[in-house]
């Protein structure tokens, strides 16, 4: 059996969740076998991750706050429990915290951020991308047992089946050795992590009283925004925004950079989007050579231009 | 107080990336090797000033060749006390791991730092196998970490956010950007490094689970398509029509 671990967030599943269990479906049937999503604690609505190809729904009641001990300790018995050869979880920043633990306490191979499905004859092998997004390496799982995390945006959410009871399991959860205080988000806005759309600006916006058309076009596009580095590092953008090898690495389907000349550090954290637009007032920045579409020109005059037909194209539709 | 930190080499983040004959192995040639800068610029110098703060002391730990001595020695520059080689080349994040824990099983280190993650193999995954190993707390992704005797309020990066924990030592982060900033050794400090301890230690036999059996290259870029900039409304029509991304 494959066994998903599905995070819930407030007690419903994001996208990354529906993934991952679309995913696991799909190494089920590869493997002729089923596959089962696990939740823990009070999540509403567990039955619909059925309509994602879960046959069956477990959920371990009784867990509250995160943490990767507790979890793995539960997700472990979980695997023992249901005889899961397979286990697949999100490379979020949970799954990432817990992948690592599972794999030892289970005796498994792990291969964390896969992007693509296991290639399965006599052996398993997984892709995944190595050196920040410049070369894709092929593992191979050896293990009776395999884990894998699953980077976002590497498969889309499909509907294969339909709602299904949930069987609760029982686990006795040990103590935790961690308290969580708060949780501080931004409401209201997608996460770089997670984001489909992304408007990004560097340096050439010459300073954060210019910010004002990236938001413009974000919010046209309902984009999230990010910055290079030594925007955050001038603090004309929060840190969480900076985007690249020593910040946040994404993979959105569409990368729209503004005043940013491509340095190879950007380039490492951007250069698993889909689609990059790259504007630039100076057509010899590096940039051009990693985009899709380019427009050589001033982001002054270009960036409110798109805005407003972006503006008229939603209009429209 | 005892503070582990983890550093490992990396290819230099302007380095080429391209493979032997068969592409199983990184070609090295004329790459230049750097310390990975989640555990240089974050963890390292985090823990050099923890331990400062509170007179602890700061090893350091590699699994590696003796190529690596290059980045020991800069974090010994950067101030740590001393550190440990672990004489293997790891295939595998859950080996580095093994081979770090039965090392450091029975030192009684009271934090444990790793980077977010290694800028070559992206694995993210280290940490956590080592906090299983030794049966500590984990706390992943961390941009803050303050001190008050054994409790340790920590930030850890989220999607969207941040969420703030207590934890007692021992336990282990993996240190994220905000957690300290960049510093470079002074002279003074790569002088002393030169005659601070560096204890060679044997690895353990390990059977490696998952290892890498060959590299690809991302498929090239069509190449790119301009845009005349008076004509916005033309690229709407290409991302949406072409590239179907809106
Ligand atoms: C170890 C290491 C790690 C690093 N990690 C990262 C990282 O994670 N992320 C990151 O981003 N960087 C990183 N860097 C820094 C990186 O090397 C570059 O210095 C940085 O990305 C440059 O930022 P920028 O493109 O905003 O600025 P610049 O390089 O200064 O580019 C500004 C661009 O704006 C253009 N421009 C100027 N005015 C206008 C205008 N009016 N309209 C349109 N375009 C205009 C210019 O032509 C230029 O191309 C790292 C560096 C090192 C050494
Ligand atoms: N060979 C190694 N020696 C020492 N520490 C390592 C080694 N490999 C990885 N690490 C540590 O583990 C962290 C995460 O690595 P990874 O899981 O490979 O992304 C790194 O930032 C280092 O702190």
């Amino acid at each position: 059996m494959v066994l998903v671990f599905v995070e819930a967030s407030k007690g419903h599943f994001k996208k990354a969740a529906l993934e991952a269990v679309t995913y696991g479906k799909k190494v089920a049937t590869a493997l002729g076998t089923d596959c089962a999503a696990l939740t823990l604690g009070n999540v509403e609505e567990a039955g619909q991750l059925g309509q994602y190809g879960a046959s069956k729904v477990y959920n371990v009641a009784g867990i509250a706050a995160f943490d990767s001990q507790v979890y793995a300790t539960v997700i472990a018995e979980a695997v023992k429990q249901t005889g899961a050869t397979v286990v697949v979880l999100s490379h979020t920043s949970t799954g990432k915290s817990l992948a690592g633990r599972l794999a030892v306490r289970l005796g498994a191979g792990l291969v964390s951020g896969a992007n693509s499905l296991p290639e399965i004859n006599g052996g398993f092998k997984v892709k995944k991308s190595v050196f920040s997004g410049k070369a894709i390496a092929h593992y191979d799982i050896k293990s009776p047992i395999k884990v894998i995390s699953l980077m976002g945006n590497a498969l889309p959410p499909e509907k294969s089946g339909s709602d299904v009871a949930v069987t609760p399991l029982s686990i006795s959860t040990p103590a935790s050795r961690v308290t969580v205080k708060a949780v501080k988000t931004a409401d209201g806005i997608v996460p770089l992590p997670e984001a489909e759309l992304v408007v990004s600006a560097g340096r050439g916006l010459k300073g954060p009283e210019n910010w004002g058309i990236i938001e413009d076009l974000a919010t046209a596009l309902n984009a999230t925004t990010a910055c290079s580095r030594p925007v955050a590092d001038a603090h004309w953008r929060p840190h969480h925004e900076h985007v690249g090898q020593t910040g946040v690495a994404i993979r959105p389907n569409l990368y729209i950079a503004v005043g940013i000349s491509g340095a190879i550090q950007h380039l490492a954290g951007v250069n698993n989007s889909r689609v990059i637009v790259v504007i630039n007032k100076d057509a010899e920045a590096p940039f051009f050579k990693a985009a899709d579409y380019g427009v050589i020109g001033d982001a002054f005059e270009v960036v409110p231009r798109l805005t407003e037909a972006v503006k008229k194209y939603k209009a429209g539709h | 107080m005892k503070i582990l930190v983890f550093v490992s080499q990396t290819p230099d983040t302007t380095a080429k990336i391209s493979f032997n004959a068969d592409s199983t192995e990184f070609n090295s040639a004329g790459v230049q090797y750097i310390m990975n800068p989640y555990d240089e610029w974050y963890a390292l110098v985090r823990a050099i000033d923890l331990a400062k703060a509170t007179g602890g002391t700061v090893t350091l730990i590699n699994v590696g060749g003796a190529e690596s001595e290059q980045i020991i020695r800069k974090g010994l520059a950067l101030d740590a006390n001393d550190a440990v080689r672990i004489d293997m080349q790891s295939k595998s994040g859950m080996n580095t791991a093994f081979q770090i824990a039965e090392y450091a099983k029975s030192k009684g280190y009271d934090i444990i730092f790793t980077g977010k993650e290694t800028i070559d193999h992206n694995g993210s995954e280290v940490g956590a196998m080592i906090a299983e190993y030794l049966d500590m707390p984990f706390i992943s992704y961390t941009s803050k970490l303050d001190m008050s005797g054994t409790t340790a309020t920590v930030e850890r990066d989220i999607e969207g956010g941040v969420e703030i924990v207590e934890v007692q030592t021992p336990f282990v982060i993996s240190a994220a950007k905000g957690m300290a900033e960049q510093r470079i050794p002074n002279m003074m400090g790569i002088m002393k490094a030169k005659s601070k301890p560096l204890s060679v230690v044997a690895a353990q036999p390990f059977a490696d689970l998952a290892v890498i059996s060959k590299f690809d290259l991302p498929p090239a870029k069509a190449g790119v398509k301009m845009v005349n900039p008076e004509d916005m409304e033309e690229l709407v029509r290409l991302l949406h029509e072409e590239a179907k991304v809106i």
